[in-house]
């Protein structure tokens, strides 16, 4: 590290960078080829996944990304991590940029990030005892290390996650759906990451572990001063996990507020919608605001806003021109016309 | 009279040596136009209790004891042909992911249009007719095209209305909804929920909510059903429930969900987990994970307590009572 950088405190620790992401849908050439006006033109479609992200993620905190299915939450979390390559934009990761480098100067920035995935049942080779699952991070980043060391550490980090450390000669099967996810949550912290990715970490599990394994992520955040992008659907947990939220519609960032201002006073149409729409366990019958009409195809991508066709605020300037992320009043940001223009209080 | 009552069921799964008992005396009954909630964690039972009353359970596994009165007649000792005739007709049902439930090569009309004609004595135009008009009823737009259209023509959200449609299509007086929103977004599940209701409502059909969503289920339902290791082990009203859970796990379970602790705090968590059906500890099978067990937990099965339309199986609260 050179001495003219800032100091790598106040620097954020993640930066997404005007970030897109596409996947071709893969088609043979004779197939792309069609008709049109006469002449034979070529025509390539593509999912757009993510389109025009910017996002930081400061150290030290929880920043949860929520929206419905197929909104591009997951794909943020991949390309975040190196699973996936961008189609435009970047990635920063402690102010150097990680989404281009070639995969041995990689090597040392991958082993400060690690990831959660949601399905315990499949994210944990079937094959593999705990003792080697947990082993298996910590030989590929630290080639030398001793086999007394590493049965130290896997005992540490099994007792830090809830886990019975006597059991590490046991297979994935043996354990249950919130155990598996507390032995992924180890594999995750064995190398003493400072920055982790956990895709709906909790959503395959019963209530009564949710809670468990929640305060298990909690607990680490805190004993081990990490920094999560935390990826979900469910909001009554966002409520409660994150120090800031943003809310994806379509690929694209609709709000991005602090926790509790977000909750307190929700500003894009779609946010209240989302927010209204949480079972909640009181006496009212739900007067939960409806969305008319159906989440666009990201194929054929809506013009203007994202949300216009299912806005009851929209007019035409949302059908034409794409909203950017403004401040508003109360510090969040919103990515809405009618707020900017003072339409939406 | 109840229109559904279920008395002692029990269902067993012979698997090699062992016989897994998956419904352990499971009572419960449902009016006419009543909707019941019966919640649990996976592998409590509540699916295989919905799929007991139609007799849907997949060999090897059988209905042991018990019997499930329906309109006067026990559908647990009914033959295949009579009981043909009151499933998918007079009770029906809705499965989790409508992907699953409807037949991907056949249009929606054909499958409607089969059903009715399995169970009524229509024409085919007729019966196309009445499968449009019930699509409108599940407010699809332009019904008489979406009719000729394939399942994977539709999203989501839509093909869970078409499943609605078909279930209402027969004017059955009883739907078993098993966990019909999991698979759905939040903003479509609270739509999808809100049109069930109403359309239950206006029919005046009995609902059987399987879910293990305390959320939707106090905000559907008149009465809940706590399941626990193939047991009832809390019923009563569900306001009572939500507001009042007496039962330690039913409590313990309200508890866990984020929205009873304050943002930032640490979760109330329930100790351990469900045990697994080969392995139910002896007496109360929740009471590893109890912070009130005592010896008699750990050795005696707890009978039923409670006043009128409550009841609750545990130790702990029956001392309670007995002190008051």
């Amino acid at each position: 590290m050179s001495g003219t950088e800032q100091p790598s405190a106040t620097r954020d620790l993640v930066s997404i960078k005007n970030l897109s992401k596409s996947f071709p849908l893969t088609k043979g050439f004779l197939e792309q080829l069609h008709f049109q006006g006469g002449r034979l033109v070529r025509k390539r479609e593509s999912v757009k996944a993510i389109n025009g992200v910017n996002l930081d993620v400061k150290r030290g905190e929880a920043l949860c990304v929520v929206g419905e299915s197929g909104c591009g939450k997951s794909t943020v979390a991949r390309v975040v991590m190196g699973l996936l390559q961008p189609t435009a934009g970047s990635i920063e990761y402690d102010g150097q940029r990680i989404d281009n480098l070639p995969p041995d100067r990689l090597l040392p920035v991958r082993r400060k990030m690690q990831m959660i995935f949601q399905n315990p049942y499949a994210s944990l080779n079937p094959r593999m005892t705990v003792q080697q699952t947990l082993e298996e991070p910590m030989r590929f980043h630290n080639p030398g290390i001793g086999n007394g060391e590493l049965r130290d550490k896997v005992r540490t980090v099994m007792d830090s996650v809830g886990v019975d450390p006597s059991w590490t000669e046991r297979f994935p099967h043996e354990f249950s759906g919130g155990q598996r996810q507390r032995i992924s949550i180890a594999r995750a912290l064995m190398v003493d990451p400072e920055f982790i990715v956990a895709d709906e970490p909790i959503s395959a599990l019963d209530v009564s572990i949710q809670a468990q394994v929640l305060n298990l992520m909690m607990d680490a955040m805190e004993q081990r001063s990490l920094t999560y992008l935390f990826i979900t659907h469910d909001l009554s947990v966002v409520e409660h996990f994150g120090n800031r939220v943003a809310v994806m519609y379509l690929g694209a960032l609709c709000e991005l507020a602090e926790t509790r201002t977000l909750f307190e006073s929700p500003r894009h149409p779609y946010t209240r919608a989302l927010i209204s729409a949480i079972p909640k366990l009181t006496r009212e019958r739900p007067s939960h605001i409806k969305l008319t009409g159906e989440v666009p195809t990201p194929i054929n991508l809506p013009s203007g806003c994202f949300f216009h066709n299912r806005c009851v605020y929209a007019n035409d300037r949302c059908k034409v021109e794409k909203p950017p992320l403004l401040q508003t009043d109360n510090g969040s940001q919103v990515a809405c016309h009618g707020i900017e223009e003072g339409r939406i209080d | 009279m109840p229109l559904l009552e279920v008395r002692g069921l029990e269902v067993k799964f012979p698997i090699r040596q062992y016989e897994l008992t998956a419904l352990r005396d499971v009572s419960f009954s449902l009016d006419k136009g009543q909707r019941l909630g019966i919640v649990g964690e996976s592998g409590a039972g509540k699916s295989v209790a919905a799929f007991a009353i139609l007799n849907l359970i997949g060999r090897p596994g059988y209905i042991s004891k018990g019997e499930i009165i329906f309109e006067g007649a026990n559908l647990a000792k009914m033959s295949p042909q009579q009981l043909r005739t009151i499933r998918g007709n007079r009770i029906n049902m809705i499965f989790q992911d409508p992907m699953m439930t409807l037949n991907p090569v056949l249009t929606i009309g054909t499958q409607m249009i089969e059903c009715l004609q399995t169970h009524q004595n229509l024409s085919k135009g007729k019966a196309r007719e009445v499968a449009i008009e019930k699509l409108r009823q599940v407010q699809i737009p332009s019904p008489h095209e979406r009719i000729d259209q394939y399942p994977h023509e539709l999203s989501g959200g839509m093909r869970q209305r078409v499943v609605i449609a078909i279930a209402l299509l027969t004017d059955p007086s009883v739907i078993i909804a098993d966990e019909p929103t999991t698979a759905l977004d939040v903003t479509i599940q609270a739509e999808i929920m809100e049109l069930l209701v109403e359309l239950c409502e206006t029919s005046d059909v009995a609902l059987m909510l399987i879910t293990h969503d305390l959320g939707v289920v106090s905000q559907v339902t008149q009465r809940t059903i706590v399941m626990y290791a193939g047991r009832v082990v809390e019923e009563g009203p569900t306001r009572q429930i939500i507001e009042n859970a007496r039962h330690p796990y039913t409590h313990g379970l309200i508890d866990a969900l984020p929205e009873r602790t304050n943002p930032g705090m640490r979760l109330n968590q329930i100790p351990g987990v469900m045990p697994s059906l080969n392995a139910i500890p002896k007496g109360c099978s929740f009471h590893p994970r109890c912070e009130h067990q005592t010896e008699l937990c750990r050795t005696e099965l707890p009978g039923y307590v409670g006043q009128e339309g409550i009841r609750i199986a545990c130790h702990w609260v029956a001392s309670q009572e007995q002190q008051q």
